[in-house]
């Protein structure tokens, strides 16, 4: 389903929609490698459903967003400026970063926060083919044992984990599924990769 | 209900809010600055507590309000009412019952699941403002990781008292990083941190949000010859007779006579309605058949 018209496809009753996404962001941000479906947005393709829905929970005019590559696109940006009224900016300058996988790269463009102030880090919205409990396996906060998420890379998520209390945050999103990687995370092939 | 936005905040802080605790889970322990906003309660309320539960409540939930462990005093019914009026959400004193649960002071006695979100209020964040007052130089010490004045005050404690005297605010180390202080619970509940539910702070006045996600490493600052200890009074809940449960000192009369009884007002209840007795308490049943 794609909206023809930027107007369409955003939250029908605000501030319950926002709060019931929000419930399960967070779930996926405090439980690393947890996937859950966010159906609500209807937004221009290839803006996921998930990674649409995200947008208009979280960002607003006080958060500059990077479009990378495929979805810098005259539709995404005006439905993103009619439903979130967020400003775009460069990867440097950036509070989230939208785009697939290879098109985010390099990863060092991104701001990762100051020792003083770690939280002031981009948080990356990585748009995925497809989000499976598969391939990597991790472990950290959030996390009782393992979990296993199928992540676009490993060792890129390893050395992003070495910055802490800096690093990039991620969210994956294919669909209507989401699921997020916070810097905190510990990422490895699982044994059946290796 | 309808004069009011849902949960009484509006979208745009509701957002601002939620950026906050996301960054706090992401950095488990760090204190992220939010902009507070007034709330219609003074400071010292639970202004911080309220924005965090506020940004988080949605319709379905089943919000549970605790106070020192009670559910029936001044500042846990007020906040409960707030949100009956702002967000029309069901409320109940049961733990097991809520989804969400704003405490002040207490960790509930039950085991918390992962399908609950404890929500603190917190008055002083900073576990290191008592020792140095300029949040220029805290900040700097949490960026540097220098957390030397913290264990020369946990010393301090020992060498005048012969043990660390610290009896609540007891800090912790998350996940190996931060400091960070719990908000004034008992230290009886601190080894109760590493818990399944997602737990995230809120102070209003000084604006700091900070979270701890499930299953992340929370230990409690110690020394090798004294290591830390959880503690209660020792004694019986005089109503449900629990030896296990964190309990309150009550003064009865003039002469000193004094009662000890669980502090978790749901958790003692409950036990008293699977027929737990106390020394000074009558059974459930024959109260009932009294009155």
């Amino acid at each position: 389903m794609t909206s023809t018209s930027s107007l369409e496809g955003g939250f029908t009753d605000a501030p319950v929609e926002a709060a019931q996404s929000f419930r399960k962001i967070m779930n996926v941000m405090a439980k690393p490698g947890t996937i859950e479906e966010l159906s609500i947005a209807v937004p221009p393709a290839p803006l996921s459903t998930a990674a649409g829905s995200l947008l208009l929970t979280l960002c607003d005019a006080q958060t500059p967003i990077y479009l990378a590559r495929k979805f810098d696109n005259p539709a995404i940006k005006q439905w993103i400026t009619f439903h979130c009224n967020s400003p775009f900016s460069d990867a440097e300058n950036c509070m989230f970063a939208l785009g697939v996988w290879e098109d985010l790269q390099p990863l060092h463009d991104f701001p990762i926060g100051t020792p003083e102030y770690p939280d002031r880090s981009a948080t990356l919205i990585v748009e995925m083919d497809e989000l499976t409990a598969s391939s990597t396996e991790l472990s950290g906060p959030g996390i009782k044992d393992t979990h296993q998420l199928s992540l676009p890379d490993v060792t890129a998520f390893q050395k992003n984990a070495m910055l802490f209390p800096l690093g990039l945050d991620f969210y994956f999103t294919s669909g209507e599924k989401i699921a997020a990687l916070p810097r905190t995370t510990k990422v490895k092939l699982s044994a059946e990769n290796v | 209900m309808s004069e009011y936005n849902f949960a009484y905040l509006d979208e745009q802080t509701k957002r601002m809010i939620r950026r906050a605790i996301l960054k706090g889970l992401a950095i488990p322990g760090y204190q992220v600055p939010f902009a507070s906003r007034e709330m219609p309660m003074p400071y010292g309320w639970g202004t911080g507590g309220v924005q965090v539960s506020a940004a988080c409540l949605m319709p379905e939930d089943v919000l549970k309000v605790i106070d020192q462990g009670a559910d029936d005093t001044n500042n846990a019914v007020s906040i409960r009412k707030f949100f009956e009026k702002t967000a029309n959400v069901e409320t109940t004193a049961a733990t097991s019952e809520a989804t969400l649960i704003q405490t002040r002071h207490r960790i509930p006695e039950e085991d918390l699941t992962e399908d609950q979100i404890l929500v603190y209020q917190v008055p002083i964040p900073e576990p290191l403002r008592f020792l140095e007052p300029r949040e220029t130089e805290t900040r700097k010490m949490h960026a540097l990781e220098e957390y030397g004045l913290m264990y020369v005050k946990l010393y301090e404690d020992i060498s005048q008292h012969g043990q660390i005297a610290t009896s609540y605010s007891y800090p912790l180390k998350i996940e190996g990083r931060y400091v960070m202080d719990p908000s004034p619970i008992p230290k009886f509940d601190n080894p109760k941190m590493e818990m399944s539910a997602i737990q995230l702070f809120g102070a209003g006045r000084e604006q700091r949000i900070y979270a701890v996600p499930p299953y992340t490493k929370a230990v409690s600052l110690d020394f090798e010859d004294y290591p830390f200890e959880a503690m209660k009074a020792d004694g019986c809940c005089a109503l449900c007779g629990a030896d296990h449960t964190y309990l309150d000192e009550v003064i009865i009369d003039d002469d000193g006579g004094r009662m000890f009884v669980c502090s978790d007002t749901d958790y003692c209840e409950s036990r008293r309605a699977a027929g737990h007795v106390g020394a000074q308490a009558t059974p459930q049943n024959q109260e009932a058949a009294a009155s």
